[in-house]
């Protein structure tokens, strides 16, 4: 029975480990179907993080700071859309100039604005978007198994987790069952199709640019006002390229991409319950092993030692159109 | 198409990245105009701060150094096509080479630390940069994703190396230190201007690898084969270029030249390896790299422009406290942003202006 209940608590955290990964990578899944890179994932989180905590310190509305989170996020996707859809620019480099004008732009803002050398100041229980205990999960808890996942793993988190669990199934009807979805999915891989059938290459673009900038957006406001109570220097901590790898783990697709999130969930819930733990024959692992082992997996995947991955086919290309 | 001129040599190379640079800059003093600081006074004091003294000086000449390496690291595999991210980890790794054979050297002479430590930052660094070229090369795994993934490996092993192996019994996760008899001569030591500044001997490795990237892509039989492959990888293929093989070769290059800053910085200055010493100047390489289009000229010119920023920056922090050093790391990001992904930004206007001067009627619009 204790050890149940120690499973569950794992996989409680798990979950609330992997809803940002699984937020972004969502995100990077419409930008790249849609044949944008999009390794500004980090930066567009941290700056929705950032601006999420500011914003609910100042007004205590963790709604207002979610909204300023969605516009942060957004505005940082336009850029890249300028720079990649417009000007035709590398995608990459855009990408990684968004990561590091997030880096310094939340630490400079909030050190001026708040004086506590880039940190936001806690926030209240108010300010933050506190768990939702779901209907009879105190009566259920007693049936034992069910009712226990039912009330400490499935009851009990935030708006934001169960929005994003919600959005893989929407993402997948969105791609493979939507008109929108099916347009989407040729622009990443034959632009030029489109632009002959008389669809605008341009304007899809920009649509999947910004969704993604929203699901950044409530990423970053759940690390903030979600998970955490405050805004920390660098807070996504990698964050934004662990769903990349999860993107490329899941080859591109919205389910998949909800199990790759889990399984990196567990991978970082287990780094803290696994130190000092003795395994038989291997001895104790490194945490940092197992901090490095979502990295390594993808880069096996990616080099097709198991299965392949492999991208939409116009990704990364701007898309020019004929005269 | 249109029927203009295109635009003069010198606006390309260097009328354009100045105005991009430029830009980057002014939205840099609008951000200090924001947080209610005379823009104006800031450059006073970040300018003063980088060249206005001798330990100023010496400063900047030290951080350049050390964007010399990365941003050369970045520039030569952009040359073969390829982007290397991965400098960071590269110049981490590096690192432990460099310090493992700096601490068995110490008690010999500086000299044999500073070639040995200067062999082997560049041997791990080639090695952590080769393995995402071979998957580049062999297994067609995208070199961006492959080197991101790598700074993130790297970062988890030389914490546990640092923390389990070559650990300095009692410390948190740092080596020993090197001994007195094996430290690397401070240029303050020769000229006494640069006072307390770390600048060293490793300043000039940077000038020679400067050289080096300069004749290895622009005067050798490879620099040729890798400009070929960066420009048309087709061409290449019919020319009995063997982008396998370059591929490999262009990172391992690029891996050794992030690699050495690991003297400059580890071996020359801190004297030991501690966690996360790269502190992102791996990164910066990219911003150095484009701003100076790849070339070491304006690869020099570009590490010049950082290390000040970098060393004014921390100056410019400390006279208007309201300022925080991380406007460095905006303007850094709007380097790469304007010089790297909106390079061409001006040339529609600088086009009109050109071929207005030339008295040339404007064609029709699209």
């Amino acid at each position: 029975m204790n050890f149940f209940s120690d499973i569950i608590l794992m996989l409680d955290s798990s979950v609330r480990l992997a809803v940002p990964i699984l937020l972004a990578a969502l995100a990077g899944l419409y930008s790249e179907r849609s044949g944008i890179v999009d390794i500004g994932l980090e930066g567009k989180m941290l700056g929705a993080a950032f601006a999420a905590a500011a914003v609910a310190a100042v007004t205590g509305s963790p709604w207002l700071g979610l909204l300023a989170a969605i516009a942060v996020s957004s505005f940082m996707a336009m850029i890249h859309a300028i720079a990649s859809i417009n000007m035709r620019g590398n995608q990459i480099i855009s990408g990684v100039a968004l990561n590091f004008l997030a880096l310094g732009a939340t630490v400079f803002v909030g050190h001026s604005w708040f004086k506590r050398g880039g940190s936001t100041p806690n926030l209240s229980t108010e300010a933050r978007f506190s768990p939702i205990e779901l209907p009879f999960a105190e009566q259920l808890g007693g049936i034992p198994i069910v009712g226990e996942i039912y009330e400490q793993l499935i009851s009990g988190h935030n708006l934001i987790v169960y929005v994003a669990f919600l959005a893989v199934p929407v993402t997948a009807w969105v791609l493979f069952r939507t008109r929108f979805g099916l347009r989407l999915r040729a622009v990443g891989e034959n632009p030029k199709a489109l632009d002959t059938a008389g669809i605008s290459v341009t304007r899809l673009r920009y649509q999947a640019l910004i969704i993604g900038g929203i699901l950044c957006g409530l990423a970053g406001a759940y690390l903030s006002t979600g998970q955490g109570a405050s805004f920390s220097d660098n807070m996504t901590a990698g964050r934004g390229f662990i769903a990349l790898a999860a993107l490329i783990f899941a080859k591109w697709k919205p389910v998949p991409v909800l199990w790759t999130c889990l399984l990196f969930g567990v991978l970082s819930a287990a780094q803290i319950r696994l130190q000092g733990v003795e395994f038989p024959l291997i001895g104790e692992v490194p945490v940092q092993a197992i901090q490095a082992l979502p990295y390594i997996l993808t880069v096996i995947l990616l080099a097709g030692f198991i299965g392949r991955s492999v991208a939409p086919k116009a990704v990364g290309q701007p898309y020019i159109k004929e005269r | 198409m249109r029927a203009q001129k295109p635009l003069p040599r010198w606006v390309d190379i260097a009328l354009m990245p100045a105005l991009n640079v430029a830009l980057a800059f002014v939205v840099g003093g609008l951000a200090v105009a924001a947080v209610g600081e005379d823009p104006f006074r800031a450059m006073q004091v970040l300018i003063f701060g980088a060249f206005g003294y001798g330990e100023g000086w010496g400063f900047t000449l030290h951080f350049a150094t050390s964007f010399v390496f990365t941003g050369l690291a970045v520039a030569v595999a952009y040359h073969a096509g390829l982007f290397n991210i991965g400098g960071e980890g590269q110049a981490y790794v590096a690192g432990l080479g460099a310090i493992m054979v700096a601490l068995w050297l110490d008690q010999t002479h500086w000299v044999f630390v500073l070639v040995g430590s200067t062999l082997a930052a560049m041997t791990f660094g080639a090695i952590w940069a080769m393995i995402p070229g071979y998957l580049q090369a062999k297994r067609g795994s995208h070199i961006v994703i492959t080197t991101i993934m790598f700074n993130f490996i790297a970062s988890a092993f030389m914490s546990y190396m640092l923390a389990q192996v070559i650990t300095r019994p009692g410390a948190n996760a740092e080596t020993e230190t090197i001994a007195e008899t094996g430290r690397l001569p401070l240029l303050s030591e020769y000229f006494s201007a640069f006072t307390y500044s770390p600048l060293n001997i490793t300043f000039f490795i940077g000038i020679l690898a400067l050289i080096f990237v300069y004749v290895l892509i622009w005067r050798t039989k490879l620099g040729y084969q890798i400009r070929t492959l960066g420009a048309n990888p087709e061409a290449a293929r019919y020319a009995g270029i063997s982008a396998v093989a370059i591929i490999i070769i262009v990172m391992a290059i690029s891996g050794a030249l992030a690699g050495l800053m690991a003297v400059n910085e580890a071996v020359g200055v801190q004297k030991r390896l501690g966690v996360g010493y790269v502190q992102g100047f791996g990164f910066v390489g990219i911003a150095v790299a484009f701003m100076g289009r790849a070339h070491p000229i304006g690869i020099a010119l570009a590490a010049l422009l950082f290390g000040a920023l970098y060393q004014g920056g921390q100056e410019l922090a400390f006279v208007m406290p309201s300022v925080s050093s991380d406007l460095v790391v905006v303007i850094q990001a709007l380097v790469i942003l304007f010089t790297g992904a909106m390079s061409e930004m001006f040339k529609p206007v600088l086009l009109r202006l050109f071929n207005r001067g030339n008295g040339e009627p404007e064609p029709a619009g699209d």
